[in-house]
């Protein structure tokens, strides 16, 4: 039985993992497009742009791994066709020729930068991050840029910002919502990052869209906004969002709908090809999600957890993907901290910090904690993360008193659980 | 070349040559080593590393930091003295390291 993954990501790679260590036997092939073995991408957007950590730091396995595990890594192959035979077998080809036949396939592909729908987005000096070689080419860039101007004010775009302004270069960044990070975290959470960013030198101007690009000989040179001010820029890295990348699942007949539509066994409309990670439109995996919206989730924490159940469905388990999803970004010295999915409309709650600079934004839909946003306060995100698993809650005038820790008031709402679970 | 010894909560052990400069988590995590999650990849945000370290080696790596502390307190596994995020264990050469993996990161 000849198991083919197709992307060599965070999701591929645990898959092939974790297939074999569930016992699939036969051979197992995994390839990626990109020349490089398998890498983390969170450092490309710090670290790695700074210069401070090359890539073979950033391998996700050795050589050793790959080879122990038999799993045949096979880099720079694009594959642009897959013919399935209607029972989950069938046959992939690559850009160069090469074909691999498989029993069962797993898409991992991954998603895409989406593109910035104005003029002059195609002019020299305008980048986007995904991948090591977009990383190098900023690297490069940025190297003799003098005005950065980041559209978008999400994860990626914000972590951009603070590398720059860390190297002294003046950078500023464009959101065209009233907030950063919108939909992801709470205005509130997002009023404390940016006041975060202003003071670390960074320009945050929201509720601004950029309408044109305009270039001297081809180069960008500044960014014109809707409400006609222009910011001269030689640096334009655009951070507006992601696409999943379903073009082949697509073409082979799978439904498509915002990415590849699995179960939450992570089966695709044919009953047997997988797909996972980035590119995947999947049920929420969330405890109390039973209404929620299907959706895609571009996590780490997402790649590695769906990609372990899938490879349980694959063992011919039945281990749906359940889970607390959780996200962080490191953006200079913040550190931001999600654990769990808020709504727009889920209250926010704030739980005062206990050293300067720490913020906890704890989310409810009505009596039920759901989420919580936090920056630079580790130990309530460890905490939120291991009580929203467990399905404990805390009422609002608890979760709220400092006295004690998150940790501590979970502790004694777990006890009381028990002893309510022991007397009937 | 570094070496780490790596024990799991059953007492089974690998032992994995390590590169100078990776960090005992990384050096896990590449090698499939349980019990080691890392997700978040060094960057002090998951806590998905914990492990014990020998006493032998504990004047062998930089003391807790702040967050590596506040993070020990809120590990799956209860903290112990000798617990440490295995992300900020950074080998040198000739280093031989000894943990413990604990029962559950998460």
């Amino acid at each position: 039985m000849n198991l083919l993954i197709v992307g060599a990501g965070q999701a591929g790679v645990q898959l092939a993992g974790s297939a074999r260590d569930l016992g699939w036997e036969g051979p197992i092939t995994l390839v990626g497009q990109e020349p490089h073995a398998p890498y983390a991408r969170p450092p490309l957007s710090k670290a790695f742009l700074k210069g401070e950590a090359p890539l073979a730091s950033l391998a996700l396995r050795s050589a050793a791994f790959y080879a122990d595990k038999r799993i045949d890594l096979v880099t720079g192959e694009h594959i642009d066709r897959i013919d399935l035979a209607g029972d989950g077998t069938g046959m992939a080809t690559s850009a160069t020729g090469h074909r691999w036949r498989f029993d069962r396939l797993v898409l991992a592909t991954g998603a895409r930068p989406r593109r910035l729908p104005i003029e002059g987005a195609g002019l020299d000096g305008v980048l986007s991050l995904r991948d090591v070689r977009d990383a190098q080419a900023l690297a490069g860039r940025l190297a003799t840029a003098t005005a950065v101007v980041v559209i978008g004010g999400g994860f990626i775009g914000l972590e951009v910002a603070a590398t720059t302004a860390a190297a002294g270069i003046p950078a500023t960044v464009v959101e065209a919502a009233p907030a950063l990070m919108n939909r992801v975290v709470s205005t509130a959470t997002a009023d404390i990052v940016a006041t975060a960013h202003r003071t670390a030198g960074i320009q945050v101007r929201t509720g601004l869209r950029p309408v044109r690009l305009r270039g001297t000989d081809g180069a960008v040179a500044a960014v014109e906004l809707d409400d006609g001010e222009e910011l001269p820029a030689d640096l334009v890295v655009v951070g507006v969002g992601a696409q999943p990348r379903d073009e082949l699942a697509r073409a082979a007949g799978l439904r498509c709908d915002d990415g590849i539509v699995v179960d939450a066994r992570s089966l695709a409309s044919d009953g047997h090809t997988i797909a996972i990670g980035d590119c995947a439109n999947l049920p929420d995996p969330s405890p109390w999600s039973h209404d929620a919206p299907r959706l895609r989730l571009e996590s780490v924490d997402n790649a590695v957890e769906q990609a372990t159940s899938a490879a349980a469905t694959l063992a011919g388990l039945d281990r749906p993907y359940r889970g607390v999803p959780w996200f962080w970004s490191d953006q200079g010295k913040l550190k931001l901290q999600i654990a769990g999915l808020a709504r727009p409309d889920d209250e926010i709650v704030l739980r005062p910090g206990r050293r300067p600079g720490q913020h906890t934004a704890l989310r409810y839909r009505g009596a039920q904690l759901v989420a919580a946003e936090c920056v630079n306060s580790p130990a309530d995100f460890l905490a939120m993360r291991r009580a929203l698993s467990e399905g404990i809650s805390l009422p609002r005038t608890t979760a709220t008193d400092t006295d004690m820790s998150l940790k501590e008031h979970f502790a004694i709402a777990r006890s009381a659980d028990l002893k309510e679970s022991q007397c009937p | 070349m570094p070496k780490v010894f790596y024990t799991q909560p059953d007492g089974r052990q690998d032992v994995i040559e390590a590169a100078a400069g990776d960090s005992v988590m990384q050096t896990a995590v590449r090698n499939g080593v349980s019990g080691i999650v890392g997700q978040c990849g060094g960057s002090l945000s998951c806590a998905t590393c914990h492990v014990f370290l020998a006493e032998e080696n504990a004047d062998d790596f930089a003391p807790v930091g702040d967050d590596e502390d506040e993070m020990l307190d809120c590990a799956a596994t209860e903290r112990q003295d000798n617990s440490r995020l295995s992300c900020q264990l950074i080998l040198r050469e000739g280093h031989e390291v000894h943990v413990t993996i604990p029962e559950t990161q998460l």
